[in-house]
């Protein structure tokens, strides 16, 4: 008889792109457990601060903890230090956390994104038990496979091999970007099984949160 | 326990002979011979449950087997909570009276508190989640799924609200829920025909329909089910009863008709 198993992957796919002013995080809405769906309409992304938002693909009863301890831990801070968290402040903060449980890791694949300091966009790429870098852009998730080429195709982002080291982040503009998460999305719906239903896309810049969902094939 | 239940003739679950609790409960730090749940016992089946006009909607059937045997035929798996909510749950039927425990220890001490506030099914959900979450990193699950539904008057008037938590944790609010069985033959009926704000007799009709596929289909499920509803007005859960079914099929009558050979 099958042993209790304390993980699941309920699927999904989580992306994120920065750019010279700007950040686009956007994650599907499908929850699924083996061949089923059990919700169509579940959010992978958390707002931890106003510039800061994480989107994350794994286990769910992992994934929600995470962010719960995230939240709490970046309200402390708040009431320490008198201001929010930063991106990489928080990048630091989640991969320590991650980390902490490296012997019975969170199973969360996370994107951590948002505005810098100076207003830049940054994204952060993590594995489950904490790795982390600042990159230009990533795909997490049972679709990341499916999207990362075709992002590193479109973004004609700055190769990270270059010496000097440039910024990663993408040349394109807002509405590009969004219109190029929305087709990698569409494109890793139709053969990835676990990606679909519904796309939620939000948009950090100077002016502040958007948020905007579209319709994904529910197949 | 296992020598015991396998000599009462095939019945318990097929609980391999000497069974060792390995892995979790060694690896508790300097906890020593402690006992972690491996399997369940007495289970129950599915429960499934929609919003409707008025409030949530639940039901299942009142049977706990022992494995393959069907061992109890008139269980209440289906309990209020609170002013506000009521709970549904399939799995180890034992482990949800510990739930209801736990429960009564909430609702009680949230009574105490005497504030004119009292817990509704947002934050029962929400509680049980972190239980179940909590027992699953000690390698100590509560083998249940769980299903909660209620009503409770939020800032847009009265809220409804229905969710689901499994025995790992993960949890989510839908307009339809069913557990185990009920999320493959139940839900796409559901999908299919659930809308906002059905009226009473539509819910129960089309949970009904639901609870029938689920009785020719589940092996495990009996023909005696509860239906529960929770509306603003309170909670109630009406005696049980039998659904009507069907066998009188051609095909039953003279199963070996086509067959060729010699039976």
């Amino acid at each position: 008889m099958a042993r209790f198993d304390p993980y699941e992957n309920n699927g999904g796919t989580c992306v994120a792109v920065a750019g010279a002013d700007y950040c686009v995080v956007a994650a599907d809405t499908r929850l699924s457990v083996g061949y089923s769906i059990l919700s169509r309409d579940h959010s992978k992304i958390a707002q931890l601060a106003d510039k800061c938002v994480l989107a994350s693909s794994g286990f769910q009863g992992d994934i929600k903890a995470l962010q719960k301890a995230l939240a709490a831990k970046e309200l402390v801070y708040e009431h320490n230090n008198n201001k929010k968290m930063s991106c990489p402040a928080m990048a630091q903060l989640l991969s320590n956390t991650l980390y902490y449980k490296r012997f019975f890791p969170y199973y969360a694949f996370n994107v951590l994104a948002g505005l810098d300091t100076q207003g830049k966009g940054c994204v952060f790429t993590y594995d489950a038990v904490g790795s982390y870098e600042r990159t230009g852009y990533s795909a997490q998730g049972t679709g990341s496979a499916l999207m990362m080429p075709v992002l590193d195709n479109q973004l004609k982002s700055p190769s990270p091999l270059l010496l000097p080291a440039r910024d990663a982040v993408t040349p394109l503009s807002e509405s590009d970007a969004v219109d190029l998460v929305k087709d990698v999305f569409a494109s890793a719906t139709e053969r990835d099984i676990y990606t679909g239903d519904r796309l939620e896309i939000v948009v950090i810049n100077s002016s502040g949160t958007c948020r905007e969902c579209i319709e994904l094939r529910k197949d | 326990m296992d020598g015991f239940a396998k000599s009462i003739g095939g019945g318990g679950p097929n609980v391999p002979a000497g069974s060792h609790p390995a892995g979790g409960s060694q690896a508790a730090a300097g906890g020593g011979a402690t006992q972690r749940t491996q399997y369940p016992y007495v289970t129950g089946t599915s429960v499934i449950a929609l919003k409707y006009k008025d409030g949530v909607i639940m039901a299942c059937d009142t049977g706990a087997s022992y494995g393959s045997t069907l061992r109890y035929k008139s269980v209440e798996r289906i309990k209020a909570v609170g002013k506000h909510s009521i709970i549904g749950a399939s799995g180890e039927y034992s482990d949800f009276q510990e739930i209801l425990r736990y429960l009564d220890e909430l609702t009680l001490s949230d009574h105490m508190w005497d504030d004119g506030n009292s817990l509704g099914p947002k934050e029962i959900h929400n509680y049980l989640t972190r239980v179940m979450y909590n027992r699953r990193n000690k390698f100590d699950p509560l083998w249940n799924s769980l299903v909660i539904g209620g009503v409770k008057k939020g800032p847009k008037g009265d809220e409804k609200y229905l969710g689901m938590v499994n025995m790992i944790g993960t949890h989510f609010e839908e307009n339809h829920v069913a557990t185990g069985f009920g999320n493959h033959l139940a839900i796409p009926i559901l999908r299919a025909e659930w809308h906002e704000d059905m009226t009473f007799e539509e819910a129960v009709k089309l949970v009904e329909k639901c609870l029938l596929v689920l009785l020719y289909r589940d092996r495990s499920s009996i023909n005696k089910f509860q239906i529960a509803k929770i509306t603003t007005e309170g909670s109630t859960i009406y005696p049980p009863y039998s659904l009507k079914t069907y066998w009188g099929f051609t095909h039953f009558e003279n199963p070996a008709q086509g067959a060729v050979g010699s039976w």
